[in-house]
């Protein structure tokens, strides 16, 4: 700029507690006017020690403090942590409960991509879409609350199937949320996918190439807006995703826009899958008996499932003496891509980086546990 | 009913008690201003309220509701609130700039109002300068958001306070561009011949094609980035910078910001229904309805833009006004120079 004016870079720490960052995550930012320079994300502010504390719990009591690890998608975390201990002790899973588990979670998933919406919305400056996705939300919520009695954290898909069957108006109303849940899709994609607001502000804005993303191990939606179509649903099929006929909506750019536009085609692919599986899905037991304090064999396994934010693993070992495991390892997307954000969000804007974190969709207690 | 009679009358009352003139005219002066506050506060009031109502709408949701019939108290409650509240200054503040700040918020925005047309006969003063007049005293506005910026001696005031004053200056350009199109086919910077001078419905200047509806929009696109509201509402820019210039401020200085933030919102709206909508002109109801309909309606539009769209980035905020809106707004002016002196388009 001007000749013999002293300009320096200085320091900004944006959070932990501050309006875009999920949660509590703090990045110490060097910035030199409103030039990101450097960005350090720290961690560490939402940590539960989850995985210490189900090596104290025994295989049942785990599932409830699971359900922490990502609150967003309770569900999909159940489903990682019992189909782990189930490949563990080769416990099989009645019919009807792998499809009342498929369900679950992929509304589960429009769900969490429903919040994602919404905040992604909020933090770009555009408060109503948040409130729109919340509206949408709330009737999944309401359909988990009559089947489970829970909002949030849902302690509902046990190890062996489900805690109990759905009630009779489950499956009329989950009908017609399907039947609008497309059409609210088409309003989100009238109020902004072709806004030049929206546009400008996401395009071109933190672009993650299909080499960093797999070199920094992302996954999920943000994997696949990228340009790599790798979903675990499709090519490392668990439950039963086999049966079901669903496509992998994939990005060129690897930029927001193509993340936002990938999880808009996911959620309408989600209800697809949600559809099928309530058309065929069998009447019949909904869960294998399995002892209380049951003692799976000596072992180690690992899990995976395509989770709303990427790969969810979970890695138990087991003593093969022992109701409880011996050690608990949790694989969650959001770390991976929270690490990836110093690498494109440097010499972008400040604001672009609000962009970005929004659509990488990081959760905190999935990075911190 | 006109209420310019009833000033009238008043004014001849007060002529009749034999007082001398200088005490006439300062009691006059004394008695229009405190009806301009009166009138301004109630307007802010009130849109503190509707801009509730409106995004509470927008968004499928009630709104107040509670208090009063739809929740008409509601704004009354929060000042009742606001006033009881500490008034907390920093301590590391540059308390006369931090003091001061609000209070010049809040004269600039209600000094506006001097020359402005409320309806027919309806004017504090019709000063030659009118127009001049009104866009130099809003732009006061910035001062004060610099002062609240730097008073509060926060990085984040700071930056709010520096993006705020960057924004109005890149955007005022445009705009006063937008209103010399008018200007010049009015002849006249007073507001009262402007208006005067839309006296048919096919004379507002917003129906005059081709200019017209260019200067109009180029209008309304700055007034939203001058009062700071989404997609321009960066100095508030709550992901970004927490809350912008006031995060500092609470209580009734808070308040003052926010009562300066809304009486912006309708001046811009009665600049705009001033120059391009005909001002008070309009068949069968008073002059002062028409006014007040065509400004709310402005008011609305302007509400309808911040509940709908997202924010803009910083230098594209810049970029769209210096590379976009201003070559189009000379354009623009060109062409209704053209306009004026052709007999053609001369209506």
């Amino acid at each position: 700029m001007t000749q013999g004016l002293r300009t320096e870079e200085f320091l900004v720490n944006m959070g932990p507690h501050h309006p875009s960052t999920h949660g509590v995550c703090r990045f110490l930012l060097t910035m030199d006017g409103e030039v990101v320079v450097k960005a350090v994300p720290y961690i560490g502010y939402l940590h539960r020690a989850i995985e210490k504390i189900c090596e104290n719990r025994t295989y049942a009591q785990c599932i409830p403090i699971i359900d922490r690890f990502e609150y967003c998608t309770s569900m999909s975390c159940e489903l990682a942590f019992c189909l782990a201990t189930e490949k563990l002790a080769g416990i099989k899973v009645p019919e009807r409960a792998e499809y009342l588990r498929i369900i679950m979670v992929e509304l589960n998933r429009i769900a969490s991509h429903l919040i994602w919406f919404g905040t992604t919305s909020l933090d770009l400056g555009a408060i109503t879409p948040f409130l729109y996705g919340f509206r949408e939300r709330e009737d999944i919520l309401d359909l988990y609350e009559m089947t489970c009695g829970q909002r949030l954290t849902y302690n509902y898909i046990r190890v062996g199937g489900v805690s109990r069957d759905i009630p009779s108006d489950f499956i009329p109303k989950t009908k017609a949320f399907l039947e609008k849940f497309p059409e609210k899709v088409e309003d989100y994609v009238r109020l902004l996918n072709e806004n030049p607001i929206w546009m400008v502000r996401n395009q071109k804005v933190g672009v993650m190439s299909a080499e960093l993303a797999l070199s920094y191990g992302v996954s999920g939606p943000a994997l696949r807006a990228s340009g790599v179509k790798f979903d675990i649903r499709r090519d490392d099929p668990y439950s039963i995703y086999d049966r079901f006929d669903f496509e992998i909506p994939t990005g060129t750019n690897g930029d927001c826009y193509d993340r936002y536009l990938v999880r808009l085609e996911e959620m309408r692919q989600s209800a697809k899958i949600v559809k099928q599986a309530i058309e065929q899905m069998p009447e019949g037991e909904i869960k294998t008996k399995v002892p209380t304090n049951f003692k799976p064999p000596k072992g180690e396994v690992y899990s995976r499932i395509e989770n709303s934010r990427g790969e969810m693993g979970v890695y138990i070992q087991s003593a093969g003496d022992s109701k409880k495991p011996l050690r608990l390892k949790l694989r969650g997307g959001s770390f991976n891509q929270l690490q990836v954000m110093p690498e494109i969000v440097k010499g972008g804007k400040i604001a672009d980086l609000v962009a970005v974190m929004a659509s990488m969709d990081i959760i905190m207690p999935e990075v911190d546990r | 009913m006109e209420l310019a009679g009833v000033f009238k009358y008043l004014y001849e009352l007060l002529v009749s008690t034999g007082l001398p003139q200088v005490w006439i005219d300062l009691i006059s002066l004394v008695a229009a201003a405190f009806v301009v506050f009166g009138f301004l506060a109630v307007v802010a009031l009130f849109l503190v309220w509707w801009e509730r109502k409106v995004s509470a709408h927008i968004q499928q949701r009630f709104g107040p509701m509670r208090t009063g019939w739809h929740g008409w108290l509601q704004t009354i409650a929060d000042m009742v609130k606001l006033l009881q509240k500490e008034d907390i200054t920093p301590a590391t503040a540059d308390r006369p700039v931090f003091f001061w700040a609000p209070v010049i918020a809040l004269t600039a925005a209600f000094a506006a109002y001097v020359v402005m047309p409320f309806g027919k006969g309806l004017i504090v003063s019709d000063l030659n300068i009118g127009i001049l007049f009104m866009v130099a005293i809003t732009t006061f506005t910035i001062i004060s958001l610099l002062m609240a910026g730097w008073g509060s001696n926060n990085k984040y005031s700071l930056l709010g306070g520096m993006r705020s004053a960057a924004q109005v200056v890149s955007y005022e350009v445009p705009m006063v561009v937008s209103i010399l199109a008018v200007v010049l086919f009015a002849g006249s910077m007073s507001m009262v011949d402007i208006v005067e001078s839309q006296a048919k419905i096919y004379q507002w200047y917003i129906f005059r094609l081709p200019f017209g509806p260019i200067a109009f929009i180029i209008y309304i696109i700055s007034g939203t980035a001058e009062t700071n509201r989404t997609p321009f509402d960066l100095p508030e820019a709550e992901q970004e910078l927490v809350a912008g210039f006031n995060v500092e401020y609470s209580g009734m200085k808070f308040a003052m910001f926010f009562f300066a933030e809304f009486i912006n919102l309708f001046t811009i709206s009665a600049i705009g229904a001033t120059l391009f909508l005909g001002g008070w002109q309009g068949p069968f109801l008073p002059s002062w309805v028409w006014f007040m309909g065509k400004s709310l309606f402005l008011v609305f539009v302007l509400m309808w833009f911040r509940w709908t769209y997202p924010r803009l980035r910083v230098d594209q905020l810049m970029e769209f006004s210096w590379k976009f809106l201003l070559p189009v707004s000379f354009a623009n002016l060109i062409v209704a120079g053209f306009m004026k002196y052709s007999e053609y388009f001369n209506w």
